[in-house]
């Protein structure tokens, strides 16, 4: 087992050179997650990163705890049997817009009012990077750079904390890659909260995004402390930025954990399915017949 | 349904054998259906050509049945005159008429019911002895309080004292006093009762026609043993969480059917890939699209064999009765935790949803199961969780053991787990993945393969049932017949094949599909004799055993 004392942030870290272009800011993502887990100081072996498909979800190859990079979309489903199957793991998932919000929207909603004790790291740059550059469920209407609409979505773009709200997520925070050190406090707070977190990230993409280094000027803490209910928040953000920073809602719900015992063996539900035929019905049928 | 439930069950308390299946409309509740049964002195595996005896309740939407009730001339058919004319077809089919008031008699008992009076001139008509019919009732009905029990049993002793005016039914031999257990189950129980004996702790699902009594039954025993069922958001929530819990540690095990089944596809190319075994039985219903939901198919064969895109070796298994869903099932889980690979189990509603009366099931072969890293082991440099062996299969690292993490990917990958996109990488990934399946020695479980001769008849799946019974019936009559039943369609078995099909000269494959996809699996995947003729006709229709002897006489 790890000593745990002597973990560093960079033992959470593994040798694989990440494929992400110089300046994103998933680098900055990958650094605030690997300090906040040494700062929880949980042996590496009972962590699990679960991602999907997307530039953010190549994240656990370049982390040293268990991983799963499976299929686009479904991280919080795989995610999900991870932490029901074993409760004792500290289980994350990671991804992007794209990954969480779209193809795998309804799983989002459905983590969401499920509320199983897991983390889920959004990382939210409004545009898919691994296919070159489209929109994503959070771009702007107008935003026209794309071959594929030319012309700029013409949709509304998700939000993804009135998303959450709306579903029964039961704590979110936002953090800016640009800023690691109070990302880095908000994974240790959302995976020390019971239920289902979620951190959303701004992570800008300065491949297809150039713009998004004004991020920087664009973040604002919250004024105020968490909000507890999900009324309170929805009405406190309703004309929310996006750039407000900081854990926003703090639920109370109990996590999803379903009883389970272990009174019975396989074996003992064969005897529901015998029959024993009555005393004497075996003579009485023939003279019957 | 409740009245058919309880023929059955009394039939296995007199001693007998027994199946039962359903056929039903798309109703939500009530509406059109039927139980229809077969009551034997040994076990039997498929309905007979036709009924000796009908019951019609009434004959509303009759119609939608009649070309799934066969009767003789002689046949006796039990008609409510309260209920008007007896349709044509019956008529035409020869069978005696005879005509009971079964509304009225019912309307004689304070709380009676009419298919309680139908179910006690059935079981007189049949000879079934009226206590143990009293008994069973008791049995089933006692919770719903004295007064429904006490109009029941009035009602079944009206229906059975008229039926002493009725035609006389020709009757069964006596039971056969052998003493031994039977079992009274529907072949989805015995689904989830394979899947719990073997090993399965946590199953997620989305409901579907015709496998929800598999997840039904498989809840509360889950709970018991341990493990856990959770209700998904949908049948690509349902595989993901299986593979996930299977990554944690837990044997998983969804259970869906054909719209469901196309769903999952995706990620089970990633259960190959990632080498995370997983079992998903699929019990088959007509298809394509939504499809004939209540009824069955032998149609997911080609999706479920050929549906993954890559090269993706994985197991594809199929039961061949009610009790076999036990064994396969059970068969499955060990092979795909064994092998690290997904397993697909291809039920159908003919299996899944029908009930029979049937000797206690055996055991499939036992299981090494997974080869995991062990806790204490010292992992001396990068633990490689994809390391090339000879076998194929490469020990597996829980999380939560120490020294070993890594990631296991979906994308091509190294041996140590790290994404790449090489030649080398992707040809060693590829031989070692299909190694693993097609070098493993599965034993004679792969077919079940009776009598001798040069003709031979090979079925897959429920159809093994008329098949099985044609086959008896033709040896009956001298034609030396044998029967191949595949149970292990994925990996193909060519020399085990070979040696089953040695001496045929003739082959008669029988499949319940309109694209003959057995028969295109067959040829795609081994030699056939010269001579094959083909009996393939979609669902819902069963394949009658008489169809598939014509053949057979028609050769001899």
């Amino acid at each position: 087992m790890d000593d745990i004392a002597s973990l560093t942030a960079q033992d959470f870290k593994s040798d694989v050179k990440p494929i992400w272009c110089p300046g994103c800011g998933d680098f900055a993502v990958l650094t605030a997650l690997a300090k906040a887990l040494a700062e929880l100081g949980r042996p590496r072996e009972t962590i699990a990163l679960i991602s999907g498909i997307g530039c953010s979800s190549r994240i656990p190859a370049y982390t040293s705890v268990y991983g799963f990079h499976g299929v686009h979309g479904r991280a919080l489903a795989v995610a999900t049997g991870v932490k029901l199957a074993r409760p004792d793991l500290t289980v994350i998932a990671a991804g992007g817009d794209g990954d969480g919000l779209s193809i795998g929207g309804n799983h989002f909603l459905h983590a969401c009012r499920r509320n199983v004790d897991m983390t889920y790291i959004l990382m939210d740059n409004q545009v898919y990077g691994m296919t070159k550059g489209q929109a994503s469920p959070t771009t702007a209407p107008d935003w026209c750079e794309s071959k594929l609409t030319p012309s700029g979505t013409g949709v509304s773009p998700v939000a993804p904390l009135h998303l959450a709200l709306a579903s029964g997520v039961n704590f979110f925070a936002r953090g800016f890659a640009g800023n690691p050190n109070e990302l880095a406090r908000l994974v240790v707070a959302a995976i020390n909260h019971p239920g289902f977190s979620v951190v959303h990230v701004l992570s800008p993409c300065v491949t297809f995004r150039s713009e998004q280094r004004a991020w920087k000027q664009a973040v604002h803490s919250a004024a105020a402390a968490p909000a507890a209910h999900p009324g309170e928040a929805l009405a406190r953000f309703a004309d929310d930025d996006g750039f407000t920073t900081g854990v926003l809602f703090a639920g109370d719900r109990e996590p999803f954990m379903p009883a389970r015992s272990t009174t019975m063996t396989a074996r003992d539900f064969e005897h529901g399915f015998a029959v024993r035929p009555r005393p004497g019905a075996l003579a009485a049928a023939p003279a019957a017949l | 349904m409740r009245a058919g439930e309880i023929l059955l069950e009394v039939a296995a308390m007199a001693g007998f054998y027994g199946l039962m299946t359903r056929a039903m409309g798309p109703q939500i509740r009530g509406g059109e259906a039927a139980a229809l049964l077969r009551i034997a002195t040994a076990p039997v595996s498929s309905l007979d050509d036709h009924f000796d005896l009908l019951v019609a309740l009434d004959w509303a939407n009759f119609s939608r049945f009649a070309a799934e009730l066969p009767l003789s001339p002689t046949s006796v058919v039990v008609a409510d005159p309260a209920e008007g004319e007896v349709p044509q077809a019956v008529v035409a089919s020869g069978a005696r008429i005879g005509r009971l008031a079964l509304k009225d008699l019912a309307r004689t008992v304070q709380g009676g019911r009419t298919n309680m009076v139908g179910l006690g001139a059935a079981a007189a008509i049949i000879g079934l002895p009226s206590e143990i019919v009293a008994a069973v009732v008791a049995g089933q009905l006692g919770r719903k309080g004295e007064a429904v029990l006490a109009a029941s049993v009035a009602a079944l002793k009206a229906g059975a004292d008229a039926a002493a005016a009725l035609p006389v039914l020709s009757r069964l031999a006596a039971p056969p006093h052998d003493g031994v257990a039977r079992w009274n189950i529907s072949g989805n129980q015995a689904t989830g009762l394979g899947a719990l004996k073997g090993g399965v702790s946590f199953v997620a699902a989305y409901p579907i026609t015709p496998a929800t009594e598999v997840l039904e039954w498989m809840a509360p025993a889950l709970a018991k043993t341990g493990g856990m069922l959770v209700q998904a958001e949908d049948e690509l929530a349902a595989i993901n969480m299986v593979i996930g819990a299977s990554f944690a540690g837990a044997p998983a095990l969804t259970a869906t059917s054909g719209p469901g089944l196309a769903l999952m596809i995706e990620s089970l190319g990633l259960a190959v890939a990632s080498e995370t075994p997983v079992v998903v039985v699929d019990v088959m219903r007509g298809g394509p699209s939504t499809g004939i939901p209540t009824k069955s198919e032998q149609t997911d064969l080609n999706i479920a064999v050929n549906g993954l895109h890559g090269d993706a070796p994985h197991l594809v298994l199929a039961p061949n009765s009610i009790a076999d869903c036990l064994f396969t099932t059970q068969w499955a889980v060990g092979l795909a935790e064994t092998l690290q690979a997904p397993a697909i189990v291809l039920s159908d509603q003919a299996l899944g949803q029908s009930r029979a009366i049937i000797a206690p099931p055996r055991e499939p072969p036992a299981a090494s199961g997974r080869l995991t890293v062990p806790a204490s082991y010292h992992v001396p440099a990068a633990y490689r969780r994809y390391a090339e062996t000879d076998s194929g299969v490469s020990p597996m690292a829980i999380p939560g053991t120490p020294g070993s993490t890594y990631v296991a990917d979906g994308l091509e990958h190294t041996e140590r787990g790290t994404p790449s996109a090489q030649a080398a990488d992707h040809a060693t990934q590829l031989d070692k993945r299909a190694r693993k399946l097609e070098g493993f020695d599965y034993g004679g479980a792969w077919a079940d393969i009776e009598g001798e001769g040069d003709i031979a008849l090979l079925a897959w799946g429920s159809v093994t049932g008329p098949a099985r019974e044609a086959a008896a019936q033709a040896r009956a009559r001298g034609i030396r017949t044998r029967l191949i039943s595949l149970r292990l369609l994925l990996p193909a078995q060519p020399a085990r094949m070979a040696e089953a099909l040695r001496g045929v000269r003739r082959l008669l494959v029988v499949e319940q599909s309109h694209g003959r996809q057995f028969h295109k699996f067959l040829r795609g995947c081994y030699d056939l004799p010269a001579e094959v003729a083909v009996i393939s006709h979609p669902g819902p229709l069963p394949i009658r055993p008489a169809e598939i002897l014509d053949q057979l006489a028609a050769w001899e």
